[in-house]
């Protein structure tokens, strides 16, 4: 949004598609996502497969939801799907890339990773008291990981 | 001695770097062979499978090309086949959305398409490289018509949002002033002396003369405002006729100009193999492919079926399945082997019973996210106004691509682009929106290179992959290390159980990989069966 110029924000103003809806959304780089807290990273990642209302979605397979779900009693287990992907869930884990593909995937760190399941487990119809720390997800990563200064 | 041997290295390099593009180029290519993604078919005709007793029959999970390729020559070489798909129309992947389609994505989002008769978007694969052998093969068998599709265009634009004040350069301009500057450097450094202990004499002079060819150097071996360059780049006022026929030439861009901008990281992409001059794209559409094979199969493939579990014995193979519109009420299939072309993402999710290790692998491999959008407008102004006819634009913008239609040139109608094709963390952020909205940021950000956009927008539908109810992404994502631990066992004939699809192949995303992994594994499975039958 930000790196639309007035003009054109003033232009699509006038066409009819643009009046119904504002996205209000702002498009993360790799850089600024960085920044990026729990919530705004649910809204700009998670719910493009967990769905916006986090109930996930039936299809030729499924996407698990994240409201009313049994298994986010455990943070530890959401964060090690987070770390590690799981079927075609890719990891978000912020790893050292030799090389850089078209498709790289989004990188998270340990703190964002737990802001991110923290405020899964406590919006979205989900009431959990305990939480996780970034400390605690760090703590989670394979040895060749820790061990790196 | 050592010290200037050290200077003289420092200064290949140094040239190196700048002819290479080398960086960014080989780079890529590198980690692309690494991906798969630069690997020639290895197609040499379709297998020719003979002598299989008769009544030997094989269900086939899937109705994309995989599928269908492994169902059209089973059959015709004798087996009985029978295909379940999920969706209500053959092809899978190989997809186009034409004005009158509805597609449903996951989370109950519908898109009516509502573009003008003829125009058309490929949500999938929209290009043939023409040594993609075992797919042309098949379109030439089904009577499909193809058509160029154009990828480089050297009037397109290539754009990033803090180059020349968001001003998108013409990809000719940039080319032309980068392969210029570069070979004048190199004739300087030839002239003075410093290629010496690398080049011999005669080859030097051969070098100046290639170099003043390909960088469109003058009679000095500078690369400057002359008729020399314009042809290149393009005049500033372009020769025509009669009085007002005289051209004046342009001046080229400075090279720290050329280079700080980065546009030339988007030169090479019509250098890589799978994008080198010709590629095609079936007239009408990608999804021609998928539909001729439909209509071939006709009474073979049984839609709007969901696969429920999938269990070997013995004896054969039983899959369990429902229909879509009517859940709830399971029945089964059986037949003496199995292909499955189901995508690992949702095969994942599906009870099997194979070998733990081939069970680890089709669980391992992640689903790349990307996002299509295509934008129909009220005329063709990238042609009208800009003589843009097919190719790309490149941006760094989250849309990345506009892509030109490669057919209906000059035509006086509507319009449909590629207004679209995110990856990575852009198509994350497309997907998690809804398909209005998605066109919504295609049409914003398209207007920052055409502000006709604002003017001539009439309709859009986006298609982002991890809500395809038939697919849960777009393709395999392996690794190097993926590959290592579960490729082999992957590709497997696992008793009576064999897989199939982009995912079984080392050109992921690609069509051939499919069409190749399909004929691959029916030949194997013919093998098995000639030699005895016993899985």
């Amino acid at each position: 949004m930000k790196r639309l110029s007035a003009i054109a924000l003033l232009l699509l103003a006038c066409t009819p598609f643009a009046c119904a809806q504002t996205s209000g959304q702002t498009f993360y780089t790799y850089a600024s996502l960085t920044h990026a807290n729990g919530e705004e990273i649910f809204h700009a990642i998670c719910q493009g497969c967990h769905m916006p209302d986090a109930k996930g979605a039936i299809g030729a397979g499924a996407y698990p939801a994240l409201t009313g779900n049994p298994k986010l009693a455990s943070p530890q287990y959401m964060a090690a799907v987070i770390l590690f992907g799981r079927h075609d869930m890719p990891s978000f884990v912020m790893k050292p890339s030799d090389h850089k593909n078209f498709f790289e995937d989004a990188k998270l760190s340990d703190a964002q990773i737990a802001d991110v399941i923290n405020y899964v487990r406590t919006h979205l119809g989900n009431h959990y008291i305990n939480s996780i720390t970034a400390a605690e997800v760090t703590a989670m990563h394979p040895q060749y990981m820790a061990t790196k200064p | 001695m050592q010290g200037e041997d050290a200077k003289l290295a420092m200064t290949r390099r140094d040239l190196l770097r700048l002819i290479g593009v080398s960086a960014g180029g080989a780079a890529m290519y590198a980690a692309m062979h690494r991906m798969g993604f630069a690997a020639e078919s290895p197609y040499r005709g379709a297998p020719a499978l003979q002598g299989a007793p008769p009544g030997i029959s094989v269900l086939i999970l899937g109705a994309g090309l995989a599928g269908m390729v492994a169902a059209y020559e089973l059959r015709a070489a004798g087996y009985q086949v029978q295909v379940l798909e999920y969706n209500a129309r053959p092809g899978g992947r190989n997809w186009t959305l034409r004005g009158g389609d509805s597609y449903t994505e996951l989370g109950g989002f519908t898109q009516h398409c509502q573009f003008d008769r003829g125009l058309y978007i490929n949500p999938g694969p929209w290009r043939i490289p023409y040594h993609h052998r075992a797919l042309l093969d098949y379109c030439k068998k089904l009577d499909i018509p193809l058509e160029p599709f154009v990828q480089v265009n050297y009037n397109a634009y290539l754009h990033r949002a803090d180059a020349f004040g968001g001003k998108p350069q013409r990809y000719r301009t940039i080319n032309a002033d980068y392969r210029g500057h570069i070979a004048e450097l190199l004739a300087k450094a030839t002239q003075q002396s410093k290629l010496d202990a690398q080049v011999s004499k005669d080859d030097q002079a051969l070098l100046l003369d290639s170099l003043r060819q390909w960088g469109a150097l003058d009679k000095n071996y500078a690369y400057a405002a002359g008729p020399m360059a314009s042809n290149r780049r393009g005049y500033a006022k372009p020769p025509g006729g009669g009085l007002s026929a005289k051209p004046l030439d342009s001046q080229p861009l400075q090279l720290h100009d050329v280079l700080t901008s980065r546009l030339w990281s988007g030169l090479t992409d019509g250098e890589i193999l799978e994008f080198q001059t010709t590629l095609f794209q079936p007239v009408g559409g990608m999804g021609r492919i998928g539909e001729a094979f439909g209509k071939q199969l006709k009474e073979v493939i049984r839609y709007n079926t969901k696969v429920i579990a999938i269990h070997q014995d013995d004896h054969g193979v039983t899959v369990s399945h429902e229909d879509t519109r009517h859940p709830g009420h399971t029945q089964t299939a059986q037949a003496d082997w199995c292909i499955c072309t189901i995508p690992l993402s949702i095969l994942s999710q599906i009870p099997i019973n194979v070998s733990a290790p081939m069970a680890e692998a089709i669980g391992a491999v992640p689903y790349a996210a990307s996002v299509k959008i295509g934008l129909q407008f009220k005329r063709r102004f990238w042609e009208e106004d800009e003589g843009i006819y097919g190719g790309i634009t490149l941006t760094d913008l989250p849309i990345n691509t506009i892509s030109y239609p490669s057919t209906g040139f000059n035509g006086k109608g509507k319009g449909v682009l590629l207004g679209g094709y995110a990856y990575g963390l852009d198509a994350y952020q497309l997907t998690a929106m809804t398909p209005e909205a998605r066109v919504r940021k295609a049409v914003e950000y398209g207007s920052q290179i055409h502000p006709q956009y604002a003017q001539e927008f009439d309709n859009g539908v986006a298609v982002a992959w991890h809500r395809a109810p038939f697919t849960l992404g777009c393709f395999a994502t392996w690794t190097d290390e993926l590959r290592d631990k579960h490729y082999q066992n992957l590709c497997q004939v696992d008793g009576r159980i064999a897989l199939a699809g982009e995912h079984a192949s080392y050109l992921p995303a690609w069509q051939e990989g499919a069409v190749t992994s399909a004929l691959d594994v029916i030949t194997r499975i013919h093998q098995r069966v000639v030699a005895g039958g016993a899985a």
